[in-house]
């Protein structure tokens, strides 16, 4: 069967079949546990189950009629990969959009990252006992859907944004919805902080559980904060300075062993940061007029020229990347979608060879897997 | 009113009280759950959701009894039914009131004055074991053995701190009897302090509270049923009453539990520094030690919800490691330095 | 431009060819030499991450420029001229995007795989991260790379008969059902 059942065809194990549906699971995947006792001998992974042959999708929609499916990928963060698509298309064409529409795009990618951040350490929470901050954060992440439902009407699967800009400006009330969500968040974001992270059993739980080096990490090409909890500081937000990035200051948390906690706290500092950015943001937004534009020169039917782009941002999970081939028409000839989770996940079996079960459960909370964008 | 009758009025209120404390409970837990997680919890069945317990009761008695395929036949109805009967029976000698007297009758309020008291409660409270381990193996299935196995392995280790911390307070107040332990805790010693065991024990009630909540399977020692691990541990494949039996002999366990810490830690009926039977009619009196009684108790079920909702669970060699490397070894040192002060008689 | 040049001076001859698309720098290199490239490239310009590695069917793309042609063919022929044949150029190929952790630059190499012989030696040996985009470009489009630890299908099950990303394979699939028989492995009842 699986590669690691090959290898530990000699020993004696009982197999503990974690998903596809399991109380703990994110999304539709599978892990055959093979366990000595509650020691981890290996697991097999088997995902699939959420292919919905998005890339060929691509290849006979319209560049617009994309825009909805790449939603479905992260769907706890959907702005972020929308974002991500249409900046790829753009750097295609070679448009520029206006500062208006990057503005609302930063703003916007924030909030959805930490909307994706509060699902990450609300289940993690959960799924370690602690179910109380789960119900802090959330009642947060409702009031950043609102905002989202205010904007352009949908809730998760937000359709955000038009090649060349965005459709929309800001509601006219963001700035007291803002200043209403920032505290909550502050608030929620402590409350949360003073439940976990010192509390004795948490640090117990989730110190030391599945470290992985630096090195390691970046040979399986792990990105975003599961790589910055290895302590290398790479951000494509800083590295390589996309859309009006370099105009803000905002830190990078990095960990330092890589493990379960590492990749909790620089999450939650993350969210912090976030807040920050946005309100850089919102202050220079304010300052244009209403009457800039917000979208760039774009023809009806988007026929971009002759040509390939790699195009990546930093998405809430790492750095998410569309490769665009076009062949002059309006359809794509060829979309590939890089997700962060994809190889994250591959490191699994080596990260939890050793552990105990409750540790595999800890740690593939901390991964962040996104069926969505697993599989595609 | 002879013996008999009274003997069988005694375990008949003291059977339904337990059942309805444990039915109260789920509501209890319910709605404390939501009052700390900042939701609103049941509040459509009656006012303030109080018959959702009747609701939840009468959804659990007439579901579809089921049982897996493979299941063994008998021990897959065995399990609860043990853990049930356990449940019930260990309260037999915790004590509920002080005496009262009903048409010049003096009625003690405890079904069973047993002068080895403590012995019988750690006992048939070690019964509890079989329930999860027979359940989780009847079940025929994975998820179900290993909850049992570490139920198992949990209950077992965490019994010798509760029997150390017990041990400690019969040496302090020179009895096993449990009606006795809480007629010695009258008065106060050193001048100001109540002569309860929580201020002679400090170190004992710690011990035994961490392995009560060790015993009573709550967070942080919910391992064997830790729902996102393993699915419901050893209750997965349990619908109907006799996951009825299983959840309302949890709580049955718990309002046990805190019968027995009350009893032993702190002053079972007595109110610090007030005699009570000094100031009412010995009818009164009987209310009164009851409801003070039942006050306490309430405390330390209300702690139990209190720490569900907060704090995060163990891992399982951690909690071992708890059990065993630091329960251990401080209840040890509680006989020692009990002995040593029994020695020097204070 | 000054990668292009470094690029340049350590492939040396494998590199075949260089596309410069809205900043993305694209080199192409031999189907046979694909580790030894990567490896210089690692060692040498340190291009140490491997962002994704991808397939492409080209086939599509031959057939638009081969209907082109044949049309300007039949005018020119009408013209006086003659009808050349192409030789049909390798139908996928494999992309690598990697990147420098250092100065940030990003490179993505090509090679070209030609229907007759779809095997290429694997990355896995440099990067323990190549494992799964690998076995997905054999699961969705045939291409084998030897020398991988467990090459089976990825996204699809294991017993799928076709390559879905291929450009013959229509958008609707073509009604495969997988069968289900439940087989406990000799365990008896726990699975």
């Amino acid at each position: 069967m699986g590669p690691v059942k090959q290898r530990i065809a000699n020993e004696d194990y009982v197999t503990i079949n974690v998903g596809p549906s399991h109380p703990a699971m994110h999304g539709t995947l599978r892990a055959i546990a093979y366990v000595s006792g509650e020691t981890v001998l290996g697991t097999d992974l088997e995902i699939g189950y959420l292919h919905r042959g998005v890339e060929k999708l691509g290849e006979n929609l319209t560049y617009h009629q994309f825009i909805p499916i790449t939603d479905r990928l992260n769907y706890c963060s959907a702005i972020a990969n929308n974002v991500s698509y249409e900046m790829a298309v753009e750097k295609l064409m070679g448009l520029e959009v206006p500062e208006k529409a990057q503005l609302i795009r930063i703003i916007m990618t924030e909030l959805s990252r930490i909307a994706d951040h509060i699902v990450l350490v609300g289940i993690l929470g959960v799924d370690l006992g602690a179910f109380t901050p789960f119900f802090y954060l959330f009642i947060q992440r409702e009031e950043i859907y609102e905002i989202f439902e205010w904007y352009n009407g949908a809730r998760l699967t937000n359709t955000f944004g038009r090649i060349g800009g965005v459709e929309a400006p800001l509601p006219e009330d963001f700035e007291e919805r803002w200043s209403k969500l920032k505290k909550g968040l502050d608030k929620a974001i402590g409350e949360t902080d003073k439940l976990l992270t010192h509390n004795r059993i948490w640090m117990d739980r989730t110190i030391g559980v599945t470290p992985i080096s630096a090195d390691d990490a970046l040979n399986w090409g792990f990105t975003g904060p599961c790589l910055r909890a290895c302590g290398v500081k790479r951000d494509l937000r800083k590295d390589e300075p996309y859309s009006l990035y370099h105009q803000f200051d905002f830190e990078i948390p990095t960990g330092k062993h890589g493990d379960v906690f590492d990749r909790y706290m620089v999450r939650m500092i993350e969210m912090r940061e976030s807040v920050k950015i946005i309100d850089q943001a919102f202050a220079m937004y304010k300052e244009l007029g209403p009457d800039e534009p917000l979208m760039a020169k774009v023809p009806k039917i988007i026929r971009p020229p002759e040509g390939e782009v790699y195009h990546a941002i930093e998405s809430p999970n790492g750095e998410l990347g569309f490769y665009i081939k076009s062949d002059g028409t309006d359809k794509p000839y060829r979309i590939k979608i890089r997700p962060p989770c994809y190889m994250i996940f591959q490191a699994f079996d080596e990260l939890i060879q050793g552990e105990m079960i409750s540790d595999l459960i800890a740690c593939l909370s901390s991964l962040n897997i996104i069926a969505g964008e697993l599989d595609r | 009113m002879n013996d008999w009758t009274i003997a069988i009025i005694k375990v008949v209120f003291i059977w339904s009280w337990t059942l309805l404390i444990a039915t109260i409970m789920t509501w209890v837990e319910r709605r404390g759950s939501a009052l700390i997680q900042d939701r609103l919890g049941p509040n459509i069945a009656g006012p303030f959701g109080l018959f959702q317990p009747l609701a939840d009761g009468i959804k659990l008695f007439t579901k579809e009894e089921f049982a897996p395929k493979h299941a063994h036949k008998i021990l897959f109805t065995l399990g609860p039914v043990l853990f049930a009967v356990q449940a019930f029976s260990a309260y037999a000698v915790i004590p509920f009131g002080d005496k009262i007297v009903i048409n010049a009758k003096e009625i003690v309020l405890q079904v069973a004055d047993v002068n080895i008291g403590f012995l019988f409660v750690l006992a048939v409270g070690s019964l509890a074991v079989y329930g999860f381990v027979v359940g989780g193996w009847g079940s025929n299935n994975k998820y179900s053995l290993l909850g049992g196995l570490r139920a198992t392995a949990q209950l077992l280790s965490y019994e010798v701190p509760l029997g150390l911390a017990m041990l400690a307070v019969c040496m302090t107040y020179s009895s096993f009897s449990l009606r006795e332990i809480s007629l010695d805790q009258a008065g106060t010693f050193l001048g100001f302090l109540p002569n309860w065991g929580f201020f002679k024990q400090p170190l004992g009630f710690l011990v035994f509270l961490v392995a009560a909540f060790a015993e009573a399977n709550r967070v942080p020692f919910d391992l064997p049923e830790a729902e996102s691990e393993l699915v419901a541990g050893y209750h997965t494949e349990y619908g109907g009453m006799r996951l009825g039996l299983y959840l309302f002999g949890e709580y049955v366990n718990l309002y046990t539990l805190s019968a027995l810490m009350v009893t032993i830690y702190f002053g079972a009926w007595h109110l610090p520094y007030i005699d009570m039977s000094a100031y009412l009619s010995p009818f009164a009196y009987g209310i009164a030690s009851f409801v003070v009684f039942f006050l306490k108790c309430a405390f330390f079920l209300w702690l139990f919800v209190w720490v569900r909702w907060t704090i995060p669970r163990f891992r399982f060699d951690q909690l071992m490691g708890l059990g065993w490397k630091s329960l251990i070894p401080l209840g040890l040192l509680n006989l020692f330095v009990t002995a040593f002060f029994i020695q020097i008689s204070l | 431009m000054a990668l292009k040049d470094s690029v340049l001076k350590v492939l040396g001859k494998k590199a075949l060819a260089f596309d410069e698309t809205a900043g993305s720098l694209f080199v192409e290199v031999p189907k046979e030499h694909i580790v030894a490239c990567l490896t210089l490239l690692k060692n040498e310009l340190g291009f140490d991450f491997l962002s994704d590695l991808f397939g492409v069917d080209n086939s599509a793309l031959y057939e638009k420029k081969k209907k082109k042609k044949k049309k300007k063919g039949e005018e020119s022929e009408e013209n006086g001229g003659s009808v050349q044949e192409e030789p049909v150029p390798p139908r996928f190929e494999v992309i690598y995007l990697l990147l420098n952790l250092e100065t940030n630059q990003r490179l993505q190499v090509r090679i070209r795989v030609p229907e007759n012989d779809l095997t290429v030696e694997s990355a896995t040996g440099l990067w323990k991260g190549a494992n799964w985009p690998e076995r997905e470009c054999f699961d969705m489009f045939g291409i084998k790379f030897r020398g991988h630890p467990y090459l089976k299908r990825l996204l699809m099950w294991d017993e799928f008969p076709a390559h879905p990303l291929r450009k013959d394979y229509p958008l609707e699939g073509m009604g495969e059902e997988r069968e289900l028989v439940y087989e406990p492995e000799g365990e008896g009842h726990w699975t």
